[in-house]
């Protein structure tokens, strides 16, 4: 195990500054407010595999996302992509094209006044991958069969599509430069369920194919289990609990984790009574102290009100809980 | 005996200039007193459409161009806009996906509530405000005296979520339409709505008509579970038999093609294509281009409801002659 993992993220942070404007915050005599949106997340993902990031919304998975292909600059720590560190590695165009990233909503990441093909190209006459009008028409057509259109689409505009269909595209267009890093951003959420079906199946497919690394953003817990080879739980900014996907989901251990599988209604019809968690997810911008998730958790004593819990394994999971730790859970 | 609510060969259409489109066609079904009814399908399939006819709110140029609904055996479809105005609230309460659009963002939650329930019921404002801090704390507000002259802004969307429901069943409605209520919802706090609506209409005795395109949601909440395909049922049965022993091809492989939470599969079970849009609704069955078990009889000829076991599908396969 000496292989240098395609991402590595060390003790990431995000933070944004959502204070009032100078004026009004002198009157109000209030300081400055940040949310730390993402708060000291590490992880790895080895090459040809998939990592998730799970949980509900404002709990910092989507800007981690944007973190690692540097659509934001992080506030503290760093991530080194395939051994480099990415700011250095975004500077130079040969490593850049080996990442991209897919968005969740088919509709708005697609200009509407660009045929297909000029989309799906764009990316191969950025990097100037191929030479020549002829030979990227073929290389368009190429990866429209690829992802299970027919190359005659590549005239048509994007309207012309089902939300299935333009998520398809927005998967060649991705593939387009070559890339072995996909980030994917809630990719199946705006999608029909029996259309999610065909684009997670497209997505594995094209992974055993090309050998893809994937970091895989979502709040569906049942999608995640379907794609991924290790899964983090994210709540307010931070890992609670990161372990290999079936691990995660056959003997989940931090109280967030088994709160969230709890609530997801199923099919099964057993007539169980479900448990809800209760109360909702506090604000990052003042976050509870201690563990962020003792308002809710039915574990909760004075120490996890009172120290934050850092991340420590247990055989395959690693767990940021004072109850798991002190087999208490 | 009379259902609670009956939709008979329910047809709506929107004139466009390139012609007419035909939103629901012959959409039949019936709801009893105190019954949850799922509605589901994919987007398009008509599912929402549906609940905003029945309310009598469906968005210009749309209008009900055949059929009847029915409210405990009296039409409501052709009622002039003031009349279907007190029995909206009174008779038929309304929850939405987004609760931002159903309250409004000007008025405290309080006020909202006494005006709702002044206007359906003899209460004074004294006692109409009595009233509704007592659904608020139903509901699970927290401080519901407190909170009651807060602005809808002042709630997160789960708490505005209840305020809807409050809102909706204070006028004490024989029935609920309410179209994706949790879809919005963070997956914790939607399982806590849920168990809320589930509570709330056994206790009153309220009748639901419950859209969603999560299976999940309507295998815990309904009785009976109609899917929608194209604009028409394509399948109308017990919840049970629907989702372990679907007859029609759409809802089998809509069944197949939820990912499971419990197990990891290779290759999710797909339904090639996608739902035709409304201009180009395939000739016969509307489902027969991506139809594993297609028949020439489904390019021909459009399937009614059939008896299909304990349920009933609009399906070919079930035809006995």
């Amino acid at each position: 195990m000496t292989e240098t993992p395609m991402l590595e993220t060390r003790d990431l942070a995000r933070f944004f500054d959502v204070s009032r404007p100078p004026l009004q915050r002198l009157l109000a005599r209030e300081g400055k407010r940040t949310l730390r949106a993402v708060d000291g997340v590490s992880f790895s993902i080895p090459k040809g595999t998939t990592l998730s990031l799970v949980g509900e919304s404002g709990c910092g998975k989507s800007t981690v996302a944007r973190l690692v292909v540097g659509l934001y600059s992080a506030s503290r720590g760093d991530v080194r992509f395939d051994g480099q560190d990415l700011h250095a590695a975004r500077r130079d165009p040969a490593q850049r094209s080996r990442m991209q990233m897919i968005f969740q909503d088919p509709y708005a990441s697609l200009n509407p006044r660009w045929r297909v093909l000029d989309i799906i190209a764009e990316p191969i006459r950025a990097f100037g991958l191929v030479k020549g009008d002829a030979a990227q028409r073929e290389r368009v057509a190429e990866l429209l069969t690829q992802v299970g259109l027919s190359p005659l689409d590549g005239v048509k505009f994007p309207h012309e599509f089902s939300g299935g269909q333009r998520q398809r595209i927005s998967i060649a267009r991705a593939l387009s430069s070559n890339p072995e890093f996909l980030v994917c951003d809630e990719p199946t959420s705006a999608l029909d369920v029996s259309v999610q079906a065909q684009i997670l199946n497209l997505m594995k497919e094209l992974q055993s194919r090309l050998g893809l690394t994937f970091l895989f953003i979502s709040h569906n817990l049942a999608v995640v289990r379907q794609v991924s080879d290790r899964v983090g739980v994210m709540y307010l900014g931070r890992i609670v609990e990161m372990a290999p996907a079936e691990t995660l989901f056959t003997s989940p251990r931090h109280p967030y984790t088994r709160a969230l599988m709890e609530a997801i209604p199923d099919l099964e019809m057993s007539g169980r009574q479900r448990m809800p968690v209760g109360g909702e997810v506090p604000s990052p911008i003042d976050p509870p102290s201690g563990c962020a998730f003792h308002p809710r958790c039915p574990l909760a004593n004075d120490r996890c009100r009172a120290e934050r819990p850092e991340l420590k394994a247990h055989a395959l999971t690693e767990t940021a809980c004072h109850a798991v730790e002190e087999g208490r859970g | 005996m009379n259902s609670l609510l009956e939709v008979r060969n329910l047809r709506v259409e929107f004139p466009t200039r390139r012609g007419t489109l035909v939103a629901l066609d012959d959409v039949s079904f019936a709801i009893e007193p105190g019954e949850v009814l799922g509605v589901v399908g994919e987007s398009g399939a008509g599912k929402s459409m549906t609940g905003a006819a029945i309310i009598g709110l469906l968005e210009p140029p749309g209008r009900i161009a055949g059929g009847q609904i029915l409210l405990e055996g009296r039409r409501i479809d052709n009622l002039p806009y003031e009349e279907m105005r007190r029995i909206r609230g009174r008779h038929i309460g309304a929850i939405f996906q987004d609760p931002l659009t159903t309250l409004n963002p000007l008025y405290t939650i309080g006020r909202q509530l006494v005006e709702t329930i002044t206007t359906h019921l003899p209460l004074n404002p004294a006692q109409a405000r009595e009233r509704a801090i007592e659904w608020l704390e139903l509901v699970g507000i927290p401080a519901a005296r407190d909170r009651i002259d807060a602005y809808p802004h002042q709630f997160s969307g789960g708490m505005r979520q209840r305020v809807v429901i409050a809102l909706a069943l204070c006028a004490e409605p024989k029935l609920i339409v309410a179209d994706e209520p949790t879809t919005a919802l963070d997956v914790s706090i939607q399982a806590q709505v849920i168990a809320l609506l589930k509570r709330l209409a056994r206790e009153k005795g309220t009748a639901m008509m419950l859209v969603t395109h999560d299976m999940g949601v309507i295998a815990e909440t309904a009785d009976r579970v109609a899917v929608m395909y194209a604009g028409r049922v394509a399948e109308i049965g017990p919840v049970r038999e629907v989702v372990k022993h679907a007859k029609h091809p759409y809802s089998s492989g809509l069944m197949a093609s939820i990912p499971p939470l419990d197990r990891r599969v290779d290759k999710l079970a797909a339904i090639d294509g996608s739902m035709p849009r409304l201009s180009a609704i395939p000739q016969g069955c509307a489902y027969n281009p991506r139809c594993p078990q297609v028949m020439e009889r489904c390019r021909q000829q459009r399937p009614d409801l059939l008896p299909a076991g304990e349920t009933r599908a609009a399906c070919w396969l079930y035809a006995h002659d």
